[in-house]
């Protein structure tokens, strides 16, 4: 890969214009998200206050508040995360503690690549073909939730499995010193020393969830009211902005909706990174 | 005791369940598209499916070219577009960037992979449609509108891979060139950039299969007519928006023609993944083989 330019530039000058080209395309790529997060907000933002948030659409969303899908995203979020979170620490603590490195282990942590590659739209038929119609829970909550449990699967379970292995095999011999059996060992001391990392791969992969629309377009229904049960339909925000946008039905509301995401997506970022960062600096710590 | 090896012996069981569970339940994924799928390729011929231009599902004709080639087209521009600028500042992180830019960098790139698809694609409807309209005319709905959200799209994915690469490159390499004498542009250009190429190249890759798996945001600027297109400025289809501008009203051999869409679209993700799989293994040996 060796560029054979003609020297004409010594060393040390085109250190200076790589130099200047890498801090270019450092601030573009900052201006980039900035540029679009600023502009989401400043449209946005005036649209958002309590009644915005608190109220129901009406219309069809040409006015009123966006209350219904704020409560559909979390429901179908939750329910994600509650299906999801056992099965991918279940299977990272298997791989880690129990598996070892061995066949097994390459053909689970090829399974979940697979899984996290596979697009959004794919697991939107999916959703459609198998929790909607052949398992017939139909269009509702519940189906979009099993949906995005799947897709979230991947992020939880690749950050356990990181986590866990990090974990210093000293824990465990200490543990097993004691008289401890293997699940006791993990159950005591492994998972609560790996918690911070597998409560971040969870958020990870919550935050997947709530930011996804096109999976559950076609598993959570296109509901306007409030979602009691988990088998009513719902709208959660992204299809709501999806709907509100492409239908061209208010502009404003659109605006407002986007900001309440980005904004959610902000905050679970913010929290995520304070997670790791307090982690990181306790297992340096000791 | 007894009790205890019981209860030992059922929960590595079941942990052993969950962990096969992602393997179950892609095996189901891919099932339940094929069977939904294949009676399409069966009424209307794989190839004439895979090789069709016309689309026109109220007339009986499911030829899905267009759509693999508006896929293709603009994956392939925002490619052109986001690796350069990604991978220079992969390489500013890794290399170049003072610690405090580093921990600036890294939330800014996270916060982009996080970003909803659809605030993104919302984003490109509201400011870069109207702007590809005005400097370049047509309706702005285009090739280029959605490639430029797609460059946006899978820059932290690019990013993040080739920078996780290149710090992988072990010390000693950088160590030894500046030792040489050489700078260190030319060490990032003769010694850690080709040690890094495996991973850089999955990285693209990788990036790759976001972008042709991306559906609402590009829907959003795509224009969505089914055709070749003739410039960058004419509206395109690509093969996620085909699916998810149809399925809700698909009934009967439509219905199918939209899963057979979806084996098509698996396909070129899974090419793409054995690509991706292949090159890393092949650099991988060159490179121990005495490459450096």
């Amino acid at each position: 890969m060796s560029l054979n330019l003609p020297q004409i530039l010594s060393p040390k000058n085109s250190q200076r214009i790589m130099n200047a080209i890498f801090v270019c395309s450092g601030l573009i790529t900052v201006l980039i998200l900035i540029f679009i997060i600023g502009y989401i907000l400043i449209m946005g933002l005036p649209v958002v206050n309590l009644e915005f948030i608190f109220s129901n659409p009406i219309d069809s969303g040409r006015a009123g508040g966006i209350f219904p899908m704020i409560i559909s995203s979390i429901y179908v979020t939750l329910i994600a995360g509650i299906v999801s979170t056992p099965l991918g620490v279940g299977a990272a603590v298997y791989l880690v503690e129990y598996a070892g490195e061995s066949k097994i282990t390459k053909i689970i942590r090829f399974g979940a690549e697979t899984l996290a590659s596979i697009p959004s739209i794919v697991y939107g038929l999916f959703g459609l073909a198998f929790f909607v119609v052949s398992m017939g829970l139909g269009w509702s909550i519940l189906s979009g939730g099993l949906v995005l449990a799947i897709m979230a699967l991947p992020t939880i379970f690749q950050v356990s499995e990181v986590t866990i292995s990090s974990i210093p095999s000293s824990y465990r011999e200490g543990s097993y010193g004691l008289g401890a059996t293997k699940w006791q060992t993990i159950y005591r001391v492994v998972l609560p020393a790996a918690i911070p990392g597998i409560v971040t791969g969870i958020i990870l992969g919550m935050t997947r969830a709530i930011s996804e629309a096109a999976a559950v377009m076609f598993a959570v229904g296109s509901a306007l009211s409030v979602p009691i049960s988990m088998f009513d339909p719902g709208r959660p925000l992204p299809l709501h902005l999806y709907v509100l946008a492409t239908e061209g039905i208010s502009l404003e509301n659109a605006y407002g909706t986007a900001a309440v995401l980005v904004i959610l997506v902000l905050a679970v970022t913010i929290i995520a990174n304070f997670l790791i960062d307090k982690y990181q600096r306790q297992i340096m710590g000791r | 005791m007894e009790k205890n090896r019981l209860s030992e012996f059922l929960i590595e069981k079941g942990l052993f369940i969950t962990a096969i569970f992602s393997i179950v339940i892609i095996l189901l994924i891919v099932s339940f598209i094929l069977v939904e799928g294949i009676p399409a390729f069966e009424n209307y011929g794989f190839f004439h499916f895979l090789f069709g231009m016309e689309w026109g599902p109220s007339r009986g004709q499911f030829g899905v070219l267009a759509m693999i080639i508006g896929s293709i087209y603009v994956t392939l521009l925002s490619l052109l577009m986001a690796v350069p600028l990604s991978l220079l500042c992969a390489i500013f992180m890794a290399e170049v960037a003072p610690n405090n830019i580093r921990k600036i960098l890294k939330p800014v790139i996270e916060t982009l992979s996080g970003i909803p698809s659809v605030v993104y694609g919302f984003f490109g409807l509201i400011v870069l449609v109207p702007l590809v309209r005005t400097y370049f005319g047509g309706t702005g709905f285009s090739l280029f509108t959605a490639s430029l959200i797609l460059t946006v799209m899978v820059l932290p994915t690019i990013i993040t891979i080739s920078q996780d690469s290149l710090r992988a490159v072990p010390q000693e390499y950088r160590e030894a060139s500046f030792g040489l004498g050489a700078t260190n542009w030319q060490t990032i250009r003769h010694v850690i950039f080709p040690a890094a190429l495996p991973g850089i190249i999955t990285a693209i890759i990788l990036g790759m299969g976001r972008a042709v798996g991306e559906t609402l945001a590009v829907i959003m600027v795509a224009g969505n007519v089914v055709q070749i297109p003739g410039s960058i400025f004419d509206p395109i289809r690509p093969l996620t928006a085909n699916i998810a501008l149809e399925m809700g009203y698909a009934t009967g051999l439509h219905y199918n023609a939209l899963f057979g869409t979806a084996i098509v679209l698996f396909l070129i993700i899974g090419l793409l993944l054995l690509v991706a799989n292949y090159i890393q293994y092949k650099y991988k040996v060159d490179i121990g083989g005495g490459y450096l």
